[in-house]
């Protein structure tokens, strides 16, 4: 698993330290306010949980962070560097990789092809040499190749790598799409609830995939999701978001208890 | 049954009768359904990558042709010019990318489409401008390109073979697979084809859209020299050559717009049934036949395969 070592992009942010710090961002869509002065941080190495009831915001948080969406108001350091506004994809090659909640996948292509674009970004050879399929190109796509066909193992999807992913069951998909974030080796992970519509089986494999990553890979993740015993397994802090507003922010503990989250959950009597 | 006889049974007698007659009248469509096939290719590229119907595809084989014969008659030498006009659709394409596809993106396709025709006016705005509005030859033999003919004596006659068409069936067939082989294998192709399915996750893998569009148009302006060169060489250079951009429709209706073997194949059968219904059923109207045979057939197959022999299927979920 050496070819997994992150070494090459880290810079010295050491666990614990905050990687991610979003400070009052507010998010407007004409007069509507989706996101209002909101502060946390991820710090390297946890998993971070956002949740909320529908429509608190979270996913418009992720959107912020990873460059579909632009603030009005705030501002976001990404390993030290302060930020205004940010385009996807050069999130992307610093190391902020995402799923979406409505699974975003290259349906037309195999889940190899799938997982292969995620590596899109760590190719340099020339395109001379691309158009010929040979020396350094070749050599580039083998190795980029082995390293795929870790994560396939990694997640066990050995038996779909050639099936077309549009054909697979939406629970694999999921998967696939893990699949491809990992390829990019990101320092920060996002997923936008990783096990919505997932049965018992698969939640608890997803679960156990993205503890694995964690472990293995030292990744940092931020995800959403709305299935309270999976994040408060899996979470090492969890901010919780209410019409926009973060109204808790803490342990899970910590957040449990938090009348104010209780109240937004089950509803409090006026 | 007279007319029954002259539509169904005839012609094939005639085919069996003339052997060589009919050998040639397939060449000949081999050669216009592979220079289709290469026009069809400049539209799917774009559409493939943008969900865009470029309208100004048929104008951009009019610009590369007339910008390379343009250059020539400046004094540059022929190999040259064919390297600057490179150059030029390179600058087109970026140009394009900046001033037209990036502040327009997420519109909806009409929006786009509707862009194309603009950029069409534009393209012809500036070529009559620079190069006037007269053909022009193309400048076939500077390129190396050969002239005359092969006769093959076969099946009790004669099969007359241009050379400029062996010529161009042969570059059209390698700029083909080398587009396939490109789109299917290298990293950019994977890109390409990762942005086709979807934007958002393409971005989210750190796949530069400006980036890739440019590419595609690019691309389509290669396909779009090499289309001028070739059929320019069969006629002349002139704003006249812009139709036949409108005989890629049926070719993409038939093949599916997403799909480049749909575009080979498509443009095959427009090409040579638009031969053969010529030669055979032409005389049975007064000629004429193949202006518009291959929409016919393009209609009859919306009405059976809307979404083209190789398209995707579309599935809409309720």
């Amino acid at each position: 698993m050496n070819a997994m070592n992150h070494s090459e992009f880290r810079q010295d942010i050491a666990p614990g330290e905050t990687l991610l710090a979003v400070d009052n961002v507010t998010l407007r869509f004409g007069g509507v306010k989706a996101i209002t002065d909101v502060s946390f941080d991820i710090r390297k190495g946890e998993v971070r949980a956002i949740i909320g009831p529908n429509g608190a915001g979270k996913t418009s948080m992720l959107n912020v962070i990873n460059g579909f969406y632009h603030p009005q108001e705030g501002r976001i350091t990404y390993r030290g560097q302060t930020r205004s506004k940010m385009r996807p994809h050069v999130a992307a090659s610093q190391g902020i990789a995402r799923t979406f909640q409505n699974v975003a996948l290259f349906k037309g292509m195999t889940t190899l092809d799938n997982i292969m674009v995620g590596r899109t970004l760590k190719m340099r050879t020339p395109f001379f040499w691309h158009l010929f399929r040979h020396g350094p190109a070749m050599r580039e796509e083998i190795e980029h190749r082995k390293f795929v066909e870790e994560i396939i193992d990694f997640l066990e999807i050995e038996h779909i790598r050639k099936v077309p992913v549009g054909k697979l069951p939406y629970g694999l998909q999921k998967r696939v799409e893990l699949g491809r974030a990992l390829a990019m080796q990101p320092e920060l992970l996002l997923l936008d609830e990783p096990m919505a519509g997932m049965n018992l089986e698969e939640k608890e494999d997803m679960c156990r995939f993205i503890l694995d990553t964690k472990e293995q890979y030292g990744t940092t993740i931020a995800l959403i999701e709305h299935d309270m015993g999976v994040v408060m397994d899996l979470s090492d802090r969890v901010v919780v978001l209410e019409y926009g507003q973060k109204i808790a922010d803490g342990t899970p503990d910590e957040v449990k208890k938090n009348q104010k989250v209780i109240d937004a959950y089950l509803g409090v009597a006026h | 049954m007279d007319l029954l006889f002259k539509v169904f049974i005839d012609p094939f007698l005639q085919m069996g009768a003339m052997p060589d007659l009919l050998v040639q009248t397939l060449w000949e469509g081999l050669v216009s359904g592979v220079l289709y096939a290469l026009i069809a290719l400049g539209f799917v590229l774009i559409f493939k990558a943008s969900g865009v119907f470029n309208f100004a595809q048929g104008i951009m084989v009019v610009f590369a042709g007339l910008t390379l014969v343009g250059l020539h008659e400046k004094g540059v030498p022929a190999w040259l010019a064919v390297l600057l006009t490179l150059g030029v659709m390179l600058a087109l394409a970026v140009a394009v990318e900046r001033v037209v596809l990036r502040p327009l993106v997420n519109q909806p396709d009409i929006i786009l489409f509707m862009a194309t025709f603009g950029l069409t006016y534009v393209l012809i705005g500036i070529g009559e401008f620079i190069f006037g509005g007269e053909p022009k030859q193309m400048i076939t033999e500077e390129l190396g390109l050969p002239r005359g003919a092969i006769d093959v004596a076969m099946l009790g006659g004669r099969v007359t073979f241009q050379k400029i068409d062996i010529a161009a069936a042969v570059i059209a067939s390698i700029m083909i697979a080398a587009l396939a082989v490109f789109f299917q294998y290298t990293r950019i192709g994977r890109a390409l084809r990762a942005v086709a399915d979807s934007h958002k996750a393409a971005l989210s893998v750190g796949i530069s859209l400006n980036q890739i569009w440019a590419i595609v148009w690019f691309a389509a302006g290669i396909v779009a020299l090499i289309t001028g060169i070739m059929w320019g060489a069969r006629s002349d250079v002139s704003f006249a050559l812009q139709t036949i951009a409108l005989k890629a429709l049926p070719v993409l209706i038939l093949g599916g717009f997403t799909s480049i073997p749909g575009a080979i194949v498509g443009g095959l059968i427009i090409g040579i049934g638009e031969k053969l219904a010529e030669f055979y059923w032409g005389p049975l109207v007064g000629g004429g036949i193949e202006n518009w045979i291959a929409y016919v057939i393009a209609l009859g197959f919306l009405m059976v395969r809307p979404q083209g022999l190789f398209g995707d299927k579309i599935i809409e979920r309720i």
